[in-house]
Protein backbone atom coordinates (compact mmCIF):
# COMPACT_ATOMS: atom_id res chain seq x y z
CA UNK A 1 0.00 0.00 0.00
CA UNK A 2 1.31 3.13 -0.73
CA UNK A 3 1.67 6.24 2.09
CA UNK A 4 -1.48 8.92 1.01
CA UNK A 5 -0.62 11.06 3.85
CA UNK A 6 2.70 10.98 6.04
CA UNK A 7 2.58 12.99 9.00
CA UNK A 8 6.73 13.67 9.67
CA UNK A 9 7.88 14.34 13.10
CA UNK A 10 5.33 17.08 13.54
CA UNK A 11 6.03 19.46 16.53
CA UNK A 12 3.77 21.82 18.20
CA UNK A 13 4.47 24.15 21.37
CA UNK A 14 1.99 26.81 22.64
CA UNK A 15 4.73 28.86 24.53
CA UNK A 16 6.31 26.29 27.24
CA UNK A 17 3.70 24.00 27.08
CA UNK A 18 4.55 20.80 24.26
CA UNK A 19 1.02 19.43 22.44
CA UNK A 20 2.77 17.88 20.01
CA UNK A 21 6.33 16.19 19.91
CA UNK A 22 7.87 14.54 16.78
CA UNK A 23 4.75 12.99 15.84
CA UNK A 24 5.32 10.83 13.08
CA UNK A 25 2.85 8.29 11.12
CA UNK A 26 1.61 6.99 8.05
CA UNK A 27 -1.96 6.75 6.54
CA UNK A 28 -2.14 4.20 3.83
CA UNK A 29 -4.79 4.43 0.74
CA UNK A 30 -8.08 3.39 1.35
CA UNK A 31 -7.22 2.65 5.13
CA UNK A 32 -9.57 3.91 8.31
CA UNK A 33 -6.82 5.04 10.87
CA UNK A 34 -7.54 6.36 14.37
CA UNK A 35 -5.89 8.68 16.48
CA UNK A 36 -6.55 8.07 20.18
CA UNK A 37 -5.35 9.18 23.50
CA UNK A 38 -6.29 10.24 27.16
CA UNK A 39 -7.67 13.92 26.82
CA UNK A 40 -5.15 16.61 26.55
CA UNK A 41 -2.97 13.82 24.64
CA UNK A 42 -2.61 16.62 21.59
CA UNK A 43 -5.20 14.64 19.18
CA UNK A 44 -7.46 17.35 18.58
CA UNK A 45 -4.10 20.03 17.79
CA UNK A 46 -2.46 17.42 15.46
CA UNK A 47 -5.79 17.12 13.76
CA UNK A 48 -5.76 20.74 13.54
CA UNK A 49 -2.16 20.64 12.27
CA UNK A 50 -3.18 17.82 9.65
CA UNK A 51 -5.70 20.71 7.94
CA UNK A 52 -3.60 23.89 8.36
CA UNK A 53 -6.05 25.22 10.41
CA UNK A 54 -2.85 25.22 12.99
CA UNK A 55 0.61 25.76 11.86
CA UNK A 56 2.97 23.35 12.85
CA UNK A 57 5.91 24.42 15.19
CA UNK A 58 8.42 21.76 13.35
CA UNK A 59 7.71 18.94 11.13
CA UNK A 60 5.66 18.45 7.95
CA UNK A 61 2.89 16.92 6.85
CA UNK A 62 2.96 15.47 3.14
CA UNK A 63 0.03 14.36 1.32
CA UNK A 64 0.92 12.16 -1.89
CA UNK A 65 4.12 13.98 -1.61
CA UNK A 66 3.77 17.04 -1.43
CA UNK A 67 3.45 19.33 1.77
CA UNK A 68 -0.09 20.62 3.39
CA UNK A 69 0.71 21.59 6.54
CA UNK A 70 1.72 25.45 7.32
CA UNK A 71 -0.78 26.55 4.56
CA UNK A 72 -4.67 27.83 4.59
CA UNK A 73 -7.21 25.65 5.00
CA UNK A 74 -8.62 26.23 2.05
CA UNK A 75 -5.58 25.14 0.18
CA UNK A 76 -5.27 21.83 1.73
CA UNK A 77 -9.20 21.10 1.30
CA UNK A 78 -8.10 21.93 -2.29
CA UNK A 79 -5.46 19.57 -2.46
CA UNK A 80 -8.51 16.65 -1.20
CA UNK A 81 -7.66 16.56 2.63
CA UNK A 82 -10.75 17.68 4.30
CA UNK A 83 -12.05 18.13 8.21
CA UNK A 84 -15.28 17.97 9.71
CA UNK A 85 -16.08 19.28 12.91
CA UNK A 86 -18.59 18.26 16.11
CA UNK A 87 -21.63 19.18 15.43
CA UNK A 88 -21.95 22.64 16.67
CA UNK A 89 -20.19 24.20 13.75
CA UNK A 90 -22.92 24.35 10.81
CA UNK A 91 -24.28 26.73 8.86
CA UNK A 92 -26.78 27.79 11.36
CA UNK A 93 -29.52 29.56 9.24
CA UNK A 94 -29.38 26.80 6.29
CA UNK A 95 -31.10 23.92 5.21
CA UNK A 96 -29.24 20.77 5.31
CA UNK A 97 -29.71 21.09 1.53
CA UNK A 98 -27.96 24.26 1.30
CA UNK A 99 -25.29 23.64 3.27
CA UNK A 100 -24.40 20.28 0.92
CA UNK A 101 -24.83 22.74 -1.89
CA UNK A 102 -22.64 25.56 -0.94
CA UNK A 103 -19.89 22.50 0.28
CA UNK A 104 -19.54 21.67 -3.50
CA UNK A 105 -17.61 25.09 -4.28
CA UNK A 106 -15.03 22.88 -5.20
CA UNK A 107 -16.32 21.09 -8.12
CA UNK A 108 -17.68 24.75 -8.99
CA UNK A 109 -16.62 25.14 -13.00
CA UNK A 110 -18.09 28.62 -13.63
CA UNK A 111 -16.30 31.93 -12.14
CA UNK A 112 -17.79 34.12 -9.25
CA UNK A 113 -18.27 36.75 -12.16
CA UNK A 114 -20.32 33.83 -14.05
CA UNK A 115 -22.95 33.19 -11.50
CA UNK A 116 -23.46 36.80 -11.17
CA UNK A 117 -24.56 37.03 -14.56
CA UNK A 118 -26.15 33.17 -15.25
CA UNK A 119 -23.42 32.16 -17.48
CA UNK A 120 -24.66 28.54 -18.99
CA UNK A 121 -21.57 27.12 -17.08
CA UNK A 122 -23.25 28.60 -13.82
CA UNK A 123 -26.33 27.55 -14.63
CA UNK A 124 -24.81 23.75 -15.41
CA UNK A 125 -22.91 23.68 -11.95
CA UNK A 126 -26.36 25.12 -9.87
CA UNK A 127 -28.37 21.89 -11.32
CA UNK A 128 -24.98 19.24 -10.87
CA UNK A 129 -24.76 21.09 -7.04
CA UNK A 130 -28.38 20.31 -6.42
CA UNK A 131 -28.04 16.66 -7.83
CA UNK A 132 -25.36 15.55 -5.99
CA UNK A 133 -26.54 16.84 -3.01
CA UNK A 134 -29.52 14.87 -2.95
CA UNK A 135 -27.09 11.85 -4.06
CA UNK A 136 -24.97 12.45 -1.15
CA UNK A 137 -27.91 13.28 1.47
CA UNK A 138 -29.37 10.18 0.48
CA UNK A 139 -26.20 8.61 0.65
CA UNK A 140 -25.99 8.99 4.02
CA UNK A 141 -29.39 8.79 4.61
CA UNK A 142 -30.34 12.09 5.31
CA UNK A 143 -32.92 12.40 2.33
CA UNK A 144 -36.10 12.98 4.53
CA UNK A 145 -35.03 15.94 6.30
CA UNK A 146 -32.99 17.76 3.37
CA UNK A 147 -35.16 21.03 4.09
CA UNK A 148 -35.07 20.85 7.32
CA UNK A 149 -32.92 23.97 8.97
CA UNK A 150 -29.92 22.75 10.45
CA UNK A 151 -30.54 24.06 14.08
CA UNK A 152 -33.92 21.99 13.83
CA UNK A 153 -31.76 18.85 13.63
CA UNK A 154 -30.81 16.16 16.35
CA UNK A 155 -27.16 15.55 17.30
CA UNK A 156 -26.75 11.99 15.19
CA UNK A 157 -28.14 13.82 11.90
CA UNK A 158 -25.92 16.89 12.48
CA UNK A 159 -22.97 14.38 12.61
CA UNK A 160 -24.11 12.76 9.28
CA UNK A 161 -24.71 16.11 7.41
CA UNK A 162 -21.05 16.91 8.82
CA UNK A 163 -19.70 13.95 7.00
CA UNK A 164 -21.97 15.18 3.86
CA UNK A 165 -20.48 18.57 4.09
CA UNK A 166 -17.36 16.83 3.80
CA UNK A 167 -17.90 14.77 0.49
CA UNK A 168 -19.10 17.19 -0.72
CA UNK A 169 -15.93 18.66 -1.32
CA UNK A 170 -15.47 15.57 -2.92
CA UNK A 171 -12.13 14.49 -1.08
CA UNK A 172 -9.43 11.90 -1.06
CA UNK A 173 -8.80 11.95 2.69
CA UNK A 174 -11.74 12.94 5.02
CA UNK A 175 -10.06 13.70 8.97
CA UNK A 176 -13.67 13.22 11.33
CA UNK A 177 -13.46 14.58 14.45
CA UNK A 178 -15.16 12.87 17.00
CA UNK A 179 -17.59 11.27 14.86
CA UNK A 180 -19.18 9.01 17.80
CA UNK A 181 -18.64 11.63 20.57
CA UNK A 182 -21.98 11.85 22.97
CA UNK A 183 -23.54 9.30 21.18
CA UNK A 184 -25.74 6.01 22.51
CA UNK A 185 -24.25 2.38 21.98
CA UNK A 186 -27.03 2.10 18.76
CA UNK A 187 -26.22 5.53 17.17
CA UNK A 188 -22.45 4.75 17.39
CA UNK A 189 -22.36 1.17 15.78
CA UNK A 190 -24.66 3.17 12.97
CA UNK A 191 -21.81 6.11 12.82
CA UNK A 192 -19.46 2.98 12.35
CA UNK A 193 -21.09 1.46 9.36
CA UNK A 194 -21.70 4.92 7.77
CA UNK A 195 -18.00 5.79 7.85
CA UNK A 196 -17.20 2.12 6.64
CA UNK A 197 -19.76 3.02 4.20
CA UNK A 198 -18.03 5.87 3.16
CA UNK A 199 -14.41 4.19 2.65
CA UNK A 200 -15.88 1.56 0.70
CA UNK A 201 -18.10 2.77 -1.58
CA UNK A 202 -16.70 6.46 -1.99
CA UNK A 203 -12.83 5.62 -2.14
CA UNK A 204 -11.86 7.97 0.60
CA UNK A 205 -9.10 7.37 3.30
CA UNK A 206 -10.53 8.17 6.55
CA UNK A 207 -8.39 9.54 9.56
CA UNK A 208 -10.96 9.97 12.65
CA UNK A 209 -9.85 11.87 16.53
CA UNK A 210 -11.68 9.77 18.74
CA UNK A 211 -12.41 8.54 22.40
CA UNK A 212 -14.86 5.77 22.24
CA UNK A 213 -12.72 3.03 22.28
CA UNK A 214 -14.96 0.26 21.06
CA UNK A 215 -16.14 2.07 18.26
CA UNK A 216 -12.45 2.74 17.57
CA UNK A 217 -11.61 -0.96 18.02
CA UNK A 218 -14.08 -2.08 15.88
CA UNK A 219 -13.88 0.47 12.94
CA UNK A 220 -10.14 1.06 12.43
CA UNK A 221 -7.55 -0.88 10.29
CA UNK A 222 -5.16 0.66 12.12
CA UNK A 223 -4.95 3.21 15.45
CA UNK A 224 -2.03 5.48 16.56
CA UNK A 225 -1.94 6.46 20.03
CA UNK A 226 -0.91 9.41 21.60
CA UNK A 227 -0.10 10.41 25.46
CA UNK A 228 1.07 13.72 26.36
CA UNK A 229 1.62 14.94 23.01
CA UNK A 230 3.97 11.80 22.42
CA UNK A 231 3.19 8.88 20.02
CA UNK A 232 3.59 5.73 22.39
CA UNK A 233 2.07 3.11 19.82
CA UNK A 234 0.91 2.07 16.53
CA UNK A 235 -0.95 -1.15 15.52
CA UNK A 236 -3.85 -2.78 14.83
CA UNK A 237 -6.83 -2.66 17.54
CA UNK A 238 -5.80 -6.03 18.23
CA UNK A 239 -2.37 -4.94 19.11
CA UNK A 240 -3.08 -1.77 20.73
CA UNK A 241 -5.37 -3.57 22.65
CA UNK A 242 -2.68 -6.12 24.43
CA UNK A 243 0.25 -3.09 24.91
CA UNK A 244 1.58 -2.29 27.58
CA UNK A 245 2.65 1.71 26.94
CA UNK A 246 -1.32 2.09 25.91
CA UNK A 247 -3.31 -0.01 29.48
CA UNK A 248 -0.67 2.10 31.39
CA UNK A 249 -1.84 5.27 29.84
CA UNK A 250 -5.08 4.91 30.26
CA UNK A 251 -5.69 3.27 33.26
CA UNK A 252 -2.58 4.65 35.09
CA UNK A 253 0.38 2.51 36.14
CA UNK A 254 0.63 0.81 39.61
CA UNK A 255 3.55 3.41 40.33
CA UNK A 256 0.98 6.18 39.82
CA UNK A 257 -1.02 4.87 42.83
CA UNK A 258 1.41 5.41 45.14
CA UNK A 259 2.28 8.48 43.95
CA UNK A 260 -1.08 9.64 45.61
CA UNK B 1 -34.64 34.97 -16.77
CA UNK B 2 -38.48 35.45 -16.54
CA UNK B 3 -38.97 32.57 -14.58
CA UNK B 4 -37.02 32.89 -12.17
CA UNK B 5 -39.22 35.74 -10.63
CA UNK B 6 -42.57 34.93 -9.40
CA UNK B 7 -45.58 37.08 -10.82
CA UNK B 8 -45.46 39.13 -7.54
CA UNK B 9 -42.21 39.83 -7.42
CA UNK B 10 -42.31 41.37 -11.25
CA UNK B 11 -45.50 43.65 -10.56
CA UNK B 12 -43.80 44.71 -7.47
CA UNK B 13 -40.78 46.09 -9.16
CA UNK B 14 -43.04 47.21 -11.84
CA UNK B 15 -44.78 49.24 -8.94
CA UNK B 16 -41.62 50.49 -7.42
CA UNK B 17 -39.97 51.65 -11.11
CA UNK B 18 -43.76 53.66 -11.70
CA UNK B 19 -43.64 55.11 -8.59
CA UNK B 20 -40.34 56.39 -8.47
CA UNK B 21 -39.85 57.16 -11.75
CA UNK B 22 -43.55 58.20 -12.67
CA UNK B 23 -45.20 59.35 -9.63
CA UNK B 24 -42.94 61.07 -7.98
CA UNK B 25 -42.34 63.36 -10.50
CA UNK B 26 -45.96 63.90 -11.12
CA UNK B 27 -46.89 64.69 -7.55
CA UNK B 28 -44.14 67.15 -7.46
CA UNK B 29 -45.27 68.43 -10.48
CA UNK B 30 -49.12 69.06 -8.70
CA UNK B 31 -47.68 70.01 -5.55
CA UNK B 32 -44.78 72.30 -6.15
CA UNK B 33 -42.87 70.78 -3.45
CA UNK B 34 -39.59 71.32 -5.56
CA UNK B 35 -37.21 70.56 -2.58
CA UNK B 36 -38.69 67.16 -2.17
CA UNK B 37 -36.51 66.55 -5.20
CA UNK B 38 -33.33 67.22 -3.16
CA UNK B 39 -34.74 64.96 -0.24
CA UNK B 40 -35.42 61.92 -2.13
CA UNK B 41 -31.84 62.41 -4.10
CA UNK B 42 -30.29 62.50 -1.18
CA UNK B 43 -32.21 59.37 0.12
CA UNK B 44 -31.61 57.24 -3.24
CA UNK B 45 -27.73 58.00 -3.18
CA UNK B 46 -27.45 57.60 1.51
CA UNK B 47 -29.18 54.44 0.39
CA UNK B 48 -26.52 53.01 -2.49
CA UNK B 49 -23.79 53.79 0.34
CA UNK B 50 -25.90 52.12 2.65
CA UNK B 51 -26.47 49.19 0.15
CA UNK B 52 -22.63 48.48 0.68
CA UNK B 53 -22.84 48.41 4.48
CA UNK B 54 -25.35 45.85 4.08
CA UNK B 55 -23.69 43.77 1.77
CA UNK B 56 -20.42 43.89 4.97
CA UNK B 57 -23.18 42.67 7.13
CA UNK B 58 -23.97 39.77 4.96
CA UNK B 59 -20.52 37.96 5.47
CA UNK B 60 -20.83 39.10 8.97
CA UNK B 61 -18.68 42.06 9.44
CA UNK B 62 -19.93 45.20 11.35
CA UNK B 63 -19.23 48.21 9.02
CA UNK B 64 -19.41 51.31 10.17
CA UNK B 65 -16.43 53.13 7.93
CA UNK B 66 -18.57 53.39 5.04
CA UNK B 67 -18.40 57.46 5.48
CA UNK B 68 -14.83 57.14 4.57
CA UNK B 69 -15.16 55.61 1.27
CA UNK B 70 -18.26 58.03 0.63
CA UNK B 71 -15.80 60.68 1.38
CA UNK B 72 -12.89 59.26 -1.24
CA UNK B 73 -15.42 58.79 -3.52
CA UNK B 74 -16.78 62.31 -3.17
CA UNK B 75 -13.29 63.53 -3.37
CA UNK B 76 -12.03 61.66 -5.99
CA UNK B 77 -14.81 62.89 -8.39
CA UNK B 78 -14.66 66.31 -7.53
CA UNK B 79 -10.78 66.44 -8.05
CA UNK B 80 -11.34 64.07 -11.42
CA UNK B 81 -13.74 66.99 -12.88
CA UNK B 82 -12.27 70.14 -11.22
CA UNK B 83 -8.36 69.89 -11.80
CA UNK B 84 -8.04 67.43 -14.86
CA UNK B 85 -11.48 68.04 -16.63
CA UNK B 86 -12.88 64.24 -16.50
CA UNK B 87 -16.43 64.26 -17.24
CA UNK B 88 -18.27 63.35 -14.50
CA UNK B 89 -19.86 60.52 -16.17
CA UNK B 90 -16.65 58.88 -16.11
CA UNK B 91 -15.29 60.11 -12.83
CA UNK B 92 -17.99 58.81 -11.11
CA UNK B 93 -17.06 54.99 -11.80
CA UNK B 94 -13.59 55.53 -11.22
CA UNK B 95 -14.42 57.44 -7.96
CA UNK B 96 -16.05 53.99 -7.06
CA UNK B 97 -12.82 52.14 -8.43
CA UNK B 98 -10.73 54.52 -6.26
CA UNK B 99 -12.70 54.00 -2.77
CA UNK B 100 -12.87 49.82 -3.47
CA UNK B 101 -8.82 50.01 -4.34
CA UNK B 102 -8.28 51.76 -0.77
CA UNK B 103 -10.48 49.56 0.59
CA UNK B 104 -8.78 46.68 -0.56
CA UNK B 105 -5.99 47.98 0.85
CA UNK B 106 -7.21 48.84 4.26
CA UNK B 107 -8.97 45.42 4.17
CA UNK B 108 -6.32 43.02 3.79
CA UNK B 109 -5.09 43.63 7.37
CA UNK B 110 -8.61 44.68 8.92
CA UNK B 111 -10.67 42.15 7.70
CA UNK B 112 -9.03 39.24 10.05
CA UNK B 113 -10.78 40.57 13.00
CA UNK B 114 -14.09 39.85 13.71
CA UNK B 115 -16.90 41.23 15.71
CA UNK B 116 -16.58 44.09 17.62
CA UNK B 117 -13.09 44.41 16.62
CA UNK B 118 -13.74 45.20 13.13
CA UNK B 119 -16.52 47.50 13.84
CA UNK B 120 -13.83 49.73 15.95
CA UNK B 121 -11.33 50.14 13.24
CA UNK B 122 -13.97 50.91 10.74
CA UNK B 123 -15.66 53.61 13.16
CA UNK B 124 -11.96 55.28 13.11
CA UNK B 125 -11.52 55.00 9.04
CA UNK B 126 -14.06 58.08 8.58
CA UNK B 127 -12.54 60.27 10.79
CA UNK B 128 -8.69 59.26 9.61
CA UNK B 129 -10.09 60.11 6.06
CA UNK B 130 -11.58 63.29 7.28
CA UNK B 131 -8.55 64.24 8.58
CA UNK B 132 -6.25 63.02 5.78
CA UNK B 133 -8.99 65.67 3.43
CA UNK B 134 -7.74 68.19 5.74
CA UNK B 135 -4.44 67.69 5.48
CA UNK B 136 -3.75 66.68 1.57
CA UNK B 137 -2.79 69.97 -0.37
CA UNK B 138 -4.91 67.86 -3.20
CA UNK B 139 -8.11 68.13 -1.08
CA UNK B 140 -7.67 71.94 -0.58
CA UNK B 141 -7.86 71.50 3.31
CA UNK B 142 -10.90 72.79 5.17
CA UNK B 143 -11.97 74.70 2.48
CA UNK B 144 -13.13 71.60 0.64
CA UNK B 145 -13.71 71.76 -3.13
CA UNK B 146 -16.43 74.02 -4.37
CA UNK B 147 -18.19 74.75 -7.42
CA UNK B 148 -17.80 71.85 -8.71
CA UNK B 149 -19.57 71.78 -12.18
CA UNK B 150 -22.98 70.58 -13.29
CA UNK B 151 -22.04 66.87 -15.17
CA UNK B 152 -21.91 67.64 -18.54
CA UNK B 153 -23.50 66.15 -21.71
CA UNK B 154 -22.60 62.41 -22.58
CA UNK B 155 -22.20 61.36 -25.73
CA UNK B 156 -21.91 57.76 -27.13
CA UNK B 157 -21.05 57.16 -30.80
CA UNK B 158 -21.69 60.65 -31.49
CA UNK B 159 -25.58 60.24 -30.22
CA UNK B 160 -25.98 62.56 -26.95
CA UNK B 161 -27.33 60.19 -23.93
CA UNK B 162 -27.16 62.46 -21.45
CA UNK B 163 -27.42 66.04 -22.01
CA UNK B 164 -25.39 68.90 -20.19
CA UNK B 165 -26.64 69.30 -17.07
CA UNK B 166 -26.30 73.21 -17.30
CA UNK B 167 -28.43 73.46 -20.34
CA UNK B 168 -31.32 72.07 -18.21
CA UNK B 169 -34.23 73.83 -16.67
CA UNK B 170 -35.07 71.62 -14.04
CA UNK B 171 -31.64 70.63 -12.73
CA UNK B 172 -33.45 68.96 -9.71
CA UNK B 173 -35.09 66.46 -11.82
CA UNK B 174 -32.21 65.32 -13.76
CA UNK B 175 -29.98 64.85 -10.70
CA UNK B 176 -33.53 62.90 -8.95
CA UNK B 177 -33.66 60.57 -12.10
CA UNK B 178 -29.85 60.45 -12.45
CA UNK B 179 -29.36 59.16 -8.40
CA UNK B 180 -32.96 56.66 -8.77
CA UNK B 181 -31.25 55.32 -11.97
CA UNK B 182 -27.97 54.86 -10.12
CA UNK B 183 -29.91 53.18 -6.95
CA UNK B 184 -31.91 51.09 -9.36
CA UNK B 185 -29.03 49.78 -11.01
CA UNK B 186 -27.25 49.39 -7.63
CA UNK B 187 -29.67 47.08 -5.86
CA UNK B 188 -30.64 45.09 -9.09
CA UNK B 189 -26.61 44.41 -8.60
CA UNK B 190 -27.36 43.47 -4.98
CA UNK B 191 -29.81 41.24 -5.70
CA UNK B 192 -28.36 39.63 -8.37
CA UNK B 193 -25.22 38.40 -6.14
CA UNK B 194 -27.27 37.40 -2.85
CA UNK B 195 -29.55 35.17 -5.53
CA UNK B 196 -26.33 33.97 -6.94
CA UNK B 197 -23.48 31.76 -5.65
CA UNK B 198 -21.91 34.19 -4.31
CA UNK B 199 -24.39 35.02 -2.01
CA UNK B 200 -24.34 31.32 -0.80
CA UNK B 201 -21.05 31.61 -0.44
CA UNK B 202 -21.01 34.93 1.56
CA UNK B 203 -24.18 33.55 3.92
CA UNK B 204 -21.45 30.03 4.48
CA UNK B 205 -19.19 33.01 5.49
CA UNK B 206 -21.38 34.75 8.08
CA UNK B 207 -22.88 31.74 9.57
CA UNK B 208 -19.52 29.43 10.29
CA UNK B 209 -16.16 30.87 8.44
CA UNK B 210 -13.82 28.28 9.88
CA UNK B 211 -16.85 25.49 8.06
CA UNK B 212 -16.93 27.45 5.10
CA UNK B 213 -12.56 27.30 5.07
CA UNK B 214 -12.55 23.91 5.38
CA UNK B 215 -14.81 23.38 2.33
CA UNK B 216 -12.51 25.34 0.33
CA UNK B 217 -13.93 28.30 -0.03
CA UNK B 218 -11.20 31.13 -0.08
CA UNK B 219 -12.37 33.08 3.01
CA UNK B 220 -10.25 35.89 2.93
CA UNK B 221 -10.53 36.37 -0.54
CA UNK B 222 -14.04 36.58 -0.62
CA UNK B 223 -14.07 38.84 2.39
CA UNK B 224 -11.90 41.69 0.41
CA UNK B 225 -14.42 40.96 -2.77
CA UNK B 226 -17.18 41.94 -0.87
CA UNK B 227 -15.70 44.58 1.14
CA UNK B 228 -14.55 45.95 -1.99
CA UNK B 229 -17.78 45.86 -3.89
CA UNK B 230 -19.23 47.61 -0.68
CA UNK B 231 -17.27 50.37 -0.59
CA UNK B 232 -17.59 50.92 -4.27
CA UNK B 233 -20.82 51.46 -3.23
CA UNK B 234 -20.10 53.91 -0.35
CA UNK B 235 -17.34 55.66 -2.98
CA UNK B 236 -20.67 56.15 -5.78
CA UNK B 237 -23.08 57.38 -3.14
CA UNK B 238 -20.07 59.69 -2.35
CA UNK B 239 -19.10 61.13 -5.79
CA UNK B 240 -22.77 61.70 -6.66
CA UNK B 241 -23.49 63.24 -3.67
CA UNK B 242 -20.31 65.59 -4.33
CA UNK B 243 -22.06 66.53 -8.11
CA UNK B 244 -25.44 67.16 -6.17
CA UNK B 245 -24.04 69.73 -3.56
CA UNK B 246 -21.10 70.45 -6.05
CA UNK B 247 -19.44 70.73 -2.95
CA UNK B 248 -17.21 68.41 -0.90
CA UNK B 249 -15.57 69.45 2.99
CA UNK B 250 -13.84 67.36 5.24
CA UNK B 251 -17.03 67.35 6.94
CA UNK B 252 -19.56 66.14 4.03
CA UNK B 253 -19.35 62.71 5.74
CA UNK B 254 -18.60 61.99 9.01
CA UNK B 255 -18.51 59.44 11.96
CA UNK B 256 -22.08 60.26 12.22
CA UNK B 257 -22.81 59.34 8.66
CA UNK B 258 -21.49 56.16 9.00
CA UNK B 259 -23.53 55.29 11.80
CA UNK B 260 -26.35 55.96 9.94
CA UNK B 261 -25.62 53.84 7.12
CA UNK B 262 -25.39 51.53 9.13
CA UNK B 263 -28.60 52.35 11.51
CA UNK B 264 -30.42 52.31 7.54
CA UNK B 265 -29.54 48.75 7.52
CA UNK B 266 -30.93 47.27 10.62
CA UNK B 267 -33.90 50.06 10.51
CA UNK B 268 -34.53 48.05 7.11
CA UNK B 269 -33.80 44.81 7.99
CA UNK B 270 -30.44 42.91 7.41
CA UNK B 271 -32.05 39.62 5.70
CA UNK B 272 -33.59 42.01 2.76
CA UNK B 273 -31.49 43.12 -0.38
CA UNK B 274 -34.33 46.08 -0.32
CA UNK B 275 -33.52 46.80 3.76
CA UNK B 276 -31.15 49.79 3.59
CA UNK B 277 -33.48 51.55 0.88
CA UNK B 278 -36.46 51.39 2.92
CA UNK B 279 -34.56 52.15 5.89
CA UNK B 280 -32.93 54.98 4.43
CA UNK B 281 -36.30 55.97 3.11
CA UNK B 282 -37.54 56.08 7.16
CA UNK B 283 -34.85 57.34 9.01
CA UNK B 284 -34.29 60.44 6.65
CA UNK B 285 -37.67 61.65 6.72
CA UNK B 286 -38.26 60.46 9.77
CA UNK B 287 -35.76 62.39 11.84
CA UNK B 288 -37.24 65.86 9.72
CA UNK B 289 -40.77 65.04 10.26
CA UNK B 290 -39.59 64.73 14.67
CA UNK B 291 -38.90 68.37 13.71
CA UNK B 292 -41.50 69.67 15.63
CA UNK B 293 -40.32 68.39 18.56
CA UNK B 294 -37.74 71.13 19.10
CA UNK B 295 -35.15 70.48 21.59
CA UNK B 296 -36.37 67.17 22.08
CA UNK B 297 -36.37 65.38 18.46
CA UNK B 298 -32.95 63.48 19.08
CA UNK B 299 -34.60 62.09 22.54
CA UNK B 300 -37.80 61.10 20.66
CA UNK B 301 -35.74 60.03 17.45
CA UNK B 302 -33.60 57.91 19.77
CA UNK B 303 -35.92 56.45 22.21
CA UNK B 304 -38.11 55.28 18.28
CA UNK B 305 -35.45 53.68 17.28
CA UNK B 306 -35.03 52.02 20.49
CA UNK B 307 -37.82 50.62 20.47
CA UNK B 308 -38.00 49.80 16.94
CA UNK B 309 -34.89 47.57 17.30
CA UNK B 310 -36.63 45.78 20.35
CA UNK B 311 -39.93 44.94 18.80
CA UNK B 312 -38.79 44.34 15.70
CA UNK B 313 -35.06 43.22 15.58
CA UNK B 314 -35.43 41.80 12.33
CA UNK B 315 -36.17 45.04 10.49
CA UNK B 316 -38.94 46.56 9.18
CA UNK B 317 -39.37 44.97 6.36
CA UNK B 318 -39.82 41.72 8.71
CA UNK B 319 -43.53 43.45 9.33
CA UNK B 320 -44.66 42.81 5.57
CA UNK B 321 -43.03 39.20 5.50
CA UNK B 322 -44.67 37.77 8.94
CA UNK B 323 -47.85 39.32 8.08
CA UNK B 324 -48.16 38.40 4.74
CA UNK B 325 -47.46 34.98 6.20
CA UNK B 326 -50.23 35.08 8.76
CA UNK B 327 -52.53 35.89 6.19
CA UNK B 328 -51.87 32.56 4.15
CA UNK B 329 -52.66 30.11 6.86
Amino acid sequence: MSHLLQVKSVTKRFGGLTANNAVTFDVSENEILSVIGPNGAGKSTLFKMISSFLPTTSGEVLFQGERISNLQPHVVARKGVVRTFQETTIFKSMTARESVIVAQHLRATASLAGYFWGSKAARQDVENFGKHADEILEFLALGNIRNELTTNLPQGHLRALGIAIGLATNPKVLLLDEPFAGMNHDETMATVELVRNVRDNRGVTVLLVEHDMPAVMSISDRIVVLNFGEKIAEGTPHEIQNNEKVIEAYLGSADDEIGM
Amino acid sequence: MKNYFTLKQLVGVACFLFGIFVAVPLVINATGRWDFYYTLTSVALLAIASAGVWLTFYIGRINIGQGAFALIGAYVSAILVTKFGVSFWLALPLAGVFAAVVSILIGLPILRLRGVYFAMITLVLTQVVTLTALALPITNGAKGISSIPLPQSLSLFGITIIPDFSTMANTKLAFYLTACIVMVLCFAAMYRIVNSRLGHLCRSLQQNEELAASIGVNTAYLRIVVFAISSFLGGIGGALFGSIAQSVYPTSFQVADSINFMLNCFLGGLGYVFGPMLGTLVLYFGWDLLFEFGKYQMLVYSSLLIILILFLPNGLLSIRFKNSKDARK
